[in-house]
């Protein structure tokens, strides 16, 4: 083993919503297309394959790693790696999702750690997660996640 | 006592979850350089950050203890150490909010106009 130089990252937000809708946001392919234009697909069993698919009809695997632990409705820890680095165990980063009621709300704590640090994949990930937490937060309180594939008109 | 310091201050954070915070948050030269510190190394403890800063630990716990009631920064407790860490998620709604809805392409175009005369994007 070579030591790497990791990093990490821990996202917070809080959701006017119940633990049990939080959790089926995340795991269930027919919700998430709807806020993160992508699907989370697995039996969800620890030792499982996920797969982080693009919901279109090219249905690309942009994400891959192994389901580590489940405890609806209150965490899940996943591995995560591209799929072009999936046979180096040397590339797979570690989610955890915390979720914990807060009063009427559900306080959600994504934390994305074992990134090799100045990565691509940190840099990536990064960019990505407020974007699909303020998705998820708005399909859940609005009934409408925004467009995560946004950007500036001009650009 | 100390679990109904805790409830309080749960209350606490709940209400100050909104918007008016987040730019009261960022309104000062202090703060965001306490973010801007996370945005180069993430997951810093107190101590490490009081080294970027000219000013005693107790004034910077006070400006961290904003930043946490605006959700900016959130800490994870790992041993004896806390580890601070920039959460961008309410940044991110308050520019879906104030940012992206108005006029997208007039501040893209005035953006690109100030790069373009300044060299830098500051």
């Amino acid at each position: 083993m070579t030591a790497r130089e990791t990093t990490s990252f821990v996202y917070v937000t809080y959701i006017r919503s119940t633990p049990e809708k939080v959790f089926e946001a995340i795991t269930r392919p027919d919700i998430a297309r709807r806020y993160w234009g992508h699907e989370n697909v697995s039996d969800w069993k620890p030792g499982s394959k996920w797969e982080h698919i693009r919901a279109n009809d090219e249905r690309t695997v942009q994400i891959v790693g192994k389901v580590v632990e489940v405890s609806p409705p209150t965490r899940l820890v996943i591995t995560w790696a591209s799929p072009s680095q999936a046979s180096n165990p040397a590339s797979y980063s570690r989610v955890t999702f915390g979720i914990e009621e807060y009063d009427a709300m559900v306080r959600l704590t994504v934390t994305h750690d074992e990134l090799e640090a100045g990565s691509g994949m940190a840099k990536g990930i990064s960019q990505g997660w407020p974007v699909v937490l303020s998705s998820l937060k708005s399909l859940l309180e609005t009934g409408s996640g925004i467009d995560v594939f946004a950007k500036p008109k001009s650009a | 006592m100390q679990v109904f310091t805790c409830i309080l201050l749960s209350h606490n954070r709940v209400r100050l979850m909104d918007a008016d915070k987040v730019f009261k948050a960022l309104g000062d030269p202090t703060r965001r350089r306490l973010l801007d510190l996370l945005c180069e190394k993430n997951g810093q403890t107190l101590g490490e950050l009081c080294e970027h800063l000219d000013m005693a630990r107790q004034s910077a716990t006070q400006h961290i203890d904003l930043l946490e009631a605006a959700n900016l920064v959130s800490t994870v407790k790992r041993g004896r150490e806390k580890l601070h860490f920039i959460n961008p998620v309410p940044l991110h709604e308050v520019y879906e909010r104030w940012v992206r809805k108005f006029e997208r392409q007039r501040l893209s175009l005035l953006h690109d106009l100030k790069q373009e005369l300044e060299g830098d994007d500051q």
